[in-house]
């Protein structure tokens, strides 16, 4: 290997084993103290956890490309599971799907959801006020992205139950071929297959944004493939994501009870609340990308070909870029800038309708429930690439 | 018709020339003598064009040579009569004009994709100057109906060559062909472009495949006051709290109202992300971002308050803040 100026520090610590997993932060940590490029040999790629180098492979998406998959496997080699998704897309096949979506999901057509959005917070939010106890993720956070954004995408009811075991399936692969991605892809052909079957023209209502999509095949922006592949894909960003960052946000907020008084004083706070929610806890934490030319980043020689380990979530929590207190939950802090839903070219297009859904389901709670605090150990998923948890049990007074 | 839009210089027109078919490019000297204020590329001026009629001009003289202005004026025979007027001044003419002002800022970046249609060229002219002289990768693609009619296209292709500078002339080439001057998009490139609505809006409908804030426009859309663009000190009141916010000139809507402890969540605070989007109750907003649409735009309900201000005339924006 070429050294334009040093070596990598080469990390024998797996990201991706069971205490990592659990709890990343120690590991994110020492992660920044050996640079901010280093080499995983469990891996075999470059782990990328600075905020500025980050921040360099996501906007940089010519050298840092896409098309490799996010997974550790280079699928331009060894075909993936599934049709590459727009996610794991270059321009000009990306550009086209990335325009196709945005032409769909945009402020106006967001905003027009906060009406339809309401009522199903409203009523969850009421019951759960009721009870001085519940689990926040089984109860709330896998419930209410569930009620609201198949709808809003336009799927029909039958074979929604394959949405979250789907979801699983997708983001697990963006890590190794472990017992995780194994686990997650049991009864897999029978989810993918259910899932597609949903993003076909004939099982979608008129009105979601899954016909909008298909209404730019008819237009001759996309092929008929791109269409069923862009519902695909939204019905796979869309759901854990969202069910994630609603729980983080509820992790983090039961931990606090300052921040609650705060926000339940002033609820229009919510969205920032989530905000650095959503850089604290990312739902979102790392995933591939692939170098296409040898390059030098923070220093360091990587080799085309090469895989680098994007950590979103030790970029949204580096010191450099976000303080000493980077670790903590402030909820006056601007935590603009972070990268939970990504930078650049594949940057989030669905991000004002997830900022929606987790403002309005916490906005509701807040308007319902006096405090709130654990009430029990949280239960933290094993997951290849996502940050969220299983269960958080908590207790409640209602208002 | 029009209200004031902030303090006005008395000029003279020091030179007329005419650049191209019904283009004039007018050189603008301070009457007293006297240099103008420093302005970046992108920037204009407000020409008082007589019978209360206020126009805004690019700036297409170079940012370095401050004892002149230079704008050109393409003559519009259905508009309004803002260029007839100007076509008709000749030199020696007293003329009343503001400072330079800039809605249309280059942001740094490696790379810059120029896209000129028409009299677009001219708020770009300074931008290329900007992009050569700090060494950047940048192409401008300038299109128009033919060469004839396409001011600077010469003086540019000389400067510069012909690899950075492409003139389609619809006249010897056809139309500009957008999907393949946007179909591929770059890394950390920038895109300004200026010129026609309907050449604009074909550009925003192929850069929605590029990275978010990746574009920039400048349009010459008559505020409804018809008045000049905003430059001077407004009232912003908050809808929800009753506090009424001043927005000094060198302030934003957002830092203004940030600085009397009232949150708005931004994240990219220049007009290109659309986080701190805020719903308008009263008042016209002058758009400055790069993310809403022409719809958004028109329907005149929200605004991004990290870059957009009130329109000239407009003295209080009520906000759902």
């Amino acid at each position: 290997m070429t050294v334009t100026t040093h070596d990598a520090n080469v990390l024998d610590e797996d990201p991706f084993d069971t205490a990592n997993l659990l709890d990343p932060y120690p590991f994110l940590g020492r992660l920044r103290d050996a640079g901010a490029v280093s080499y995983l040999e469990s891996a075999g790629s470059y782990a990328v956890a600075g905020y500025q180098e980050v921040y360099e492979v996501l906007t940089d998406f010519e050298t840092y490309i896409s098309s490799g998959g996010l997974g550790p496997r280079d699928i331009r080699k060894d075909s993936g599971w599934r049709p590459p998704s727009i996610l794991e897309s270059d321009p000009p096949i990306h550009t086209v799907m990335r325009r196709a979506l945005t032409g769909v999901i945009n402020p106006g057509t967001v905003r027009a959801l906060r009406e339809p959005f309401t009522p199903p917070a409203v009523e969850l939010t009421e019951q759960l006020a009721r009870r001085n106890r519940f689990d926040a993720i089984t109860d709330l956070a896998e419930k209410y992205p569930l009620r609201v954004f198949p709808d809003a995408v336009g799927i029909p009811d039958v074979g929604r139950e394959h949405l979250l075991p789907y979801g699983n399936m997708v983001f697990n692969a963006f890590g190794p071929e472990n017992y995780i991605f194994k686990q997650a892809f049991a009864q897999g052909d029978e989810h993918a297959a259910a899932v597609m079957r949903n993003c076909q023209r004939e099982n979608l209502d008129d009105t979601g944004f899954g016909a909008q999509i298909w209404k730019r095949v008819e237009d001759g922006l996309i092929t008929e493939q791109q269409a069923t592949l862009l519902v695909r894909a939204l019905l796979s960003a869309g759901v854990d994501t969202t069910i994630f960052g609603i729980g983080n946000t509820l992790s983090v907020l039961a931990r606090y009870p300052e921040a609650w008084a705060q926000l339940r004083e002033n609820p229009k706070m919510a969205k920032f609340a989530v905000d650095e929610a959503l850089r604290l806890e990312s739902p979102f934490q790392k995933f591939h990308r692939t170098v296409a030319v040898d390059t030098v980043l923070g220093g360091v020689h990587i080799p085309a070909g090469a895989k680098v380990l994007v950590f979103l979530g030790a970029a949204n929590r580096d010191p450099r870029k976000w303080g000493e207190n980077a670790d903590d939950f402030d909820l006056n802090r601007n935590a603009s800038g972070h990268v939970a839903f990504g930078m650049g070219l594949h940057q989030c297009v669905g991000q004002p309708i997830a900022r929606l859904e987790m403002e309005i389901v916490l906005q509701q709670l807040l308007e319902r429930v006096a405090t709130i605090e654990p009430a029990g150990a949280p239960v933290p998923i094993l997951h290849n690439v996502l940050r969220g948890f299983e269960s958080l049990p908590v207790r409640v007074t209602a208002a | 018709m029009s209200a004031s839009a902030g303090a006005t210089i008395d000029a003279v027109v020091d030179q007329v020339d005419v650049v191209a078919d019904q283009v004039v490019s007018l050189v603008l000297r301070r009457a007293d003598g006297q240099p103008f204020q420093p302005w970046q590329p992108g920037a204009h001026i407000d020409v008082h064009v007589g019978d209360g009629l206020i126009r805004q001009y690019s700036l297409c003289s170079s940012p370095d040579e401050l004892d002149h202005l230079r704008i050109g004026v393409l003559h519009v025979p259905d508009s309004r009569g803002g260029s007839k007027a100007v076509h008709a001044l000749l030199a020696g003419t007293p003329l009343t004009i503001s400072e330079p002002r800039n809605n249309f800022p280059l942001r740094e970046s490696r790379r810059y994709l120029y896209i000129a249609g028409g009299i677009g060229i001219t708020p770009l002219i300074p931008m290329l100057e900007a992009a050569q002289a700090a060494g950047k990768e940048w192409t401008l693609i300038y299109g128009g109906r033919s060469r004839n009619t396409m001011a600077f296209a010469q003086q540019l292709e000389d400067l510069y060559g012909t690899d950075r500078i492409r003139i389609i002339a619809e006249d010897e080439a056809g139309r500009l062909d957008l999907d393949q001057i946007l179909g591929m998009p770059r890394a950390h490139m920038l895109v300004y472009a200026c010129g026609p609505g309907g050449l604009l809006g074909a550009v925003e409908e192929r850069c929605m495949g590029w990275p978010p804030g990746a574009l920039h426009t400048e349009r010459f859309v008559a505020s409804t006051l018809g008045a000049a663009a905003a430059n001077a000190p407004f009232e912003v009141e908050l809808a929800r709290t009753g506090t009424t916010v001043t927005v000094p000139n060198d302030k934003t809507i957002l830092e203004a109202v940030e600085e009397v402890g009232v949150r708005v969540l931004s994240s990219c605070r220049g007009g290109l992300c659309g986080t701190c989007e805020t719903q308008i109750i009263a008042g016209e907003p002058e758009h400055r971002d790069a993310v809403l649409t022409q719809e958004d735009r028109d329907a005149g309900e929200i605004m991004l308050v990290c870059v957009s201000r009130a329109a000239a005339g407009c003295s209080r924006l009520v906000l759902d803040l």
